[in-house]
């Protein structure tokens, strides 16, 4: 079992394969993604995916424009994102739109992995919630 | 400059006086040569109509009385009496001469009755016309005197009356002619001899002899000719004939003196030329000196601003690139820290964990984590340096701001024992502007002045006050000063002087294009051991 199912999202493909080796040692499963359209795709046959780490810069489809679009169509996936900017503002921006925490390029992977960890963690307790809240609903009807 | 000034207001002065001065002098010329000629013509026919005149009064008495008549010495006597009082005494005596030329009736001062003429040239002359006017000679009296002679015939012999003209009489004629200081006339016979008093200024008649002799004997004609005369001096002479051509009428006059009003005039415009061309000349030493200094005042003014403008220009296209670099340095530093960091997982594997250089592999790991973190650094910073931040404007009380900065600060401070101190004026006006920016700006300049101190202890007075419409802050310390040679060069981009990896060399640049964006002012003050003030002024408005 591992801690979490990420999908990892960037434009470098060095930087994806590399990331990817390393996070798959400590024992994450990794699905990667070189642009915003496929990172949408994967996430579309993928359902076990709970968290995305997603590159701020780059080309066509940015990385705060997947964003918005996950959270539309995959609003309990967790995304951590990326960035080259040491601006404030970007992270601020992506807090906003719903994710779930922000790293500054390049990342120390033990930050990496604590807050995938942190996100899996957030998005499963969600998911209970939500069974919770339908088990809640199912016994309750039973009730009457 | 001042040549090509002098030039162009000298050459149409030049002309314009040359071209008047020459067109005045022709006709000045011209009047003076006319006056001359009109004067010399009226004298002429005053002294020929004196002679004929004279010459008709003799012929008159000479027909109205007989041989006879007046050969009666009384009779005589009594004509010229008469002729003395009509004519003012020109007449000096009368006399008949028979034609053997012995005077045979005389009446006047001189013993001459029976005087011998039949030698005299004049009577021999006399003899063959019927009228006679002599030149004038010495005579058996021996003083100048001409004669007046007419030729009569009484039964079958001719016979003359004569008379004599008084000379001084005849002088006076020719003498009223005087023009300025050096205008006279005089009278010559064809042979060269004075037939007027002498005049000292005449020394040389033989010029006028072989001009007499060389001008055809035409009338009425004047001439004029200029010489020089024996003295040197350019003279003027003007010539009419009198007496049929017998003799001559020559009118001399200096030159100079002749045209002394043209000399005056001439003086005088020389004067003004000398004058005005004095005066443009200053004009134009001055005007032109204070021009160049104007043009190089100009010029120092345009340099400053190329400067300034090239220093502004320099910051933001060393911030675009730096901002460009720094986007394309970032993914690969991220790649070889990503890289180094698998094969420091690797290293973690059993079958590695033996061999003797483990230690040395991972230091060297650990080395290319660090590196590439300073490497972030380093572009987190330079794009800090070209990206815009919140540069919101707002009101900002400054003194609020400056005591916010000094808190954040004083923790480092305390640790390179630097004091800081805040004397900030009451009742600052606030400012609108970047709260954020210009924290930054202090900050940096608060950081600069503790490194500067390198832990070595001191004082940093940050002052704040008002005036003329500008805020101004001042960060000084007591540290060791900034030398001359650097001293242009801090707000240059990458411009440090701590050791590599110490500094990016973008603080003050920073500072300084912040500044600029707020229309205000950052300068240095520096002295190498007492310390370094930087001065921020910003407008108000």
């Amino acid at each position: 079992m591992t801690i979490a199912n990420v999908l990892l999202v960037d434009d470098e493909v060095p930087f994806v394969e590399t990331m990817t080796k390393r996070l798959n040692k400590r024992e994450l499963d990794i699905v990667s993604a070189f642009t915003g359209e496929e990172a949408l795709q994967k996430l579309e046959k993928g359902h076990s995916i709970e968290v995305v780490i997603l590159d701020v810069k780059m080309p066509g489809m940015d990385g705060v424009e997947t964003l918005r679009e996950i959270k539309k169509r995959f609003p309990l996936v967790e995304v951590i994102m990326l960035t080259g900017h040491a601006t404030v503002e970007t992270g601020i921006e992506g807090m906003k739109l719903g994710a779930f925490d922000y790293l500054m390029k390049p990342c120390d992977i033990g930050d990496l992995v604590s807050k995938v960890g942190e996100a899996a963690a957030k998005k499963r307790s969600h998911e209970e919630k939500i069974i919770n809240a339908r088990m809640k609903e199912i016994t309750s009807r039973r009730a009457y | 400059m001042v040549l090509i000034v002098i030039i162009v207001s000298f050459t149409p002065m030049i002309l314009v006086g040359g071209v008047i001065y020459d067109q005045f002098h022709e006709s000045y010329h011209e009047k003076v040569y006319a006056h001359l000629e009109v004067l010399v013509k009226k004298h002429k026919q005053n002294i020929d109509a004196f002679l004929k005149e004279k010459l008709s009064d003799i012929r008159f008495f000479s027909a109205a009385f007989n041989f006879q008549e007046l050969s009666n010495e009384a009779f005589l006597e009594e004509k010229l009496l008469t002729l003395r009082e009509e004519y003012n005494e020109v007449f000096e005596d009368l006399g008949v001469v028979n034609d053997q030329g012995i005077q045979t009736a005389y009446a006047g001062p001189f013993k001459l009755v029976k005087a011998d003429y039949s030698e005299a040239d004049w009577f021999k002359r006399a003899v063959k016309s019927e009228y006679f006017i002599s030149d004038v000679f010495l005579g058996l009296r021996g003083m100048p005197h001409f004669i007046v002679a007419v030729r009569r015939t009484w039964e079958g012999k001719h016979w003359i009356l004569r008379a004599t003209i008084n000379f001084m009489a005849f002088n006076s004629i020719v003498e009223n002619l005087r023009i300025g200081k050096t205008g006279i006339a005089f009278i010559l016979n064809r042979e060269g001899q004075f037939q007027t008093k002498l005049h000292s200024g005449i020394v040389s008649t033989e010029g006028c002899v072989n001009f007499l002799r060389s001008l055809k004997r035409n009338g009425d004609k004047i001439h004029i000719i200029e010489k020089c005369a024996d003295s040197g001096k350019a003279t003027i002479y003007v010539t009419a004939f009198l007496k049929g051509g017998d003799w001559l009428l020559i009118y001399k006059q200096d030159r100079l003196d002749a045209f002394s009003d043209l000399k005056h005039s001439q003086m005088t415009a020389i004067l003004i030329f000398i004058i005005g061309g004095l005066c443009i000349i200053t004009m134009a030493i001055v005007l032109s000196r204070g021009m160049v200094s104007r043009m190089a005042n100009a010029d120092q003014e345009k340099e400053m601003m190329n400067q300034q403008v090239i220093e502004t220009g320099k910051l933001a296209s060393i911030g675009q690139l730096a901002a460009g670099i720094a986007h394309e340095i970032n993914n690969p530093v991220a790649i070889m820290v990503e890289e180094a960091g698998w094969i420091q997982d690797l290293l973690e594997e059993e079958d590695l964990k033996e061999t003797e250089n483990l230690n040395e592999f991972q230091r060297a790991l650990k080395q290319i984590n660090t590196q590439g973190k300073r490497c972030k650094e380093i572009t987190h910073k330079l794009l800090s340096f070209a990206r815009k931040t919140d540069s919101t404007v707002h009101d900002v009380h400054i003194n609020e701001m400056i005591e916010d900065v000094v808190g954040l600060s004083a923790q480092s401070a305390s640790y390179s024992k630097v004091v800081i101190d805040t004397k900030i004026q009451k009742d600052m006006p606030s400012v609108r502007m970047s709260q954020t920016e210009m924290q930054q700006v202090l900050l940096n300049l608060i950081n600069n002045a503790l490194d500067a101190m390198n832990k070595k202890g001191g004082t940093i007075d940050i002052s704040s006050w008002s005036e003329n419409k500008h805020v101004i802050i001042e960060v000084s310390d007591d540290g060791p000063g900034i030398p001359g040679a650097n001293l242009a060069r801090i707000f240059d981009p990458f411009f440090t002087t701590k050791p590599v990896g110490k500094g990016t060399g973008l603080g003050l640049s920073i500072c300084y294009g912040i500044i600029k964006r707020m229309n205000g002012e950052i300068d240095v003050n520096s002295v190498v051991d007492k310390g370094t003030t930087f001065r921020i002024r910003i407008p108000l408005s």
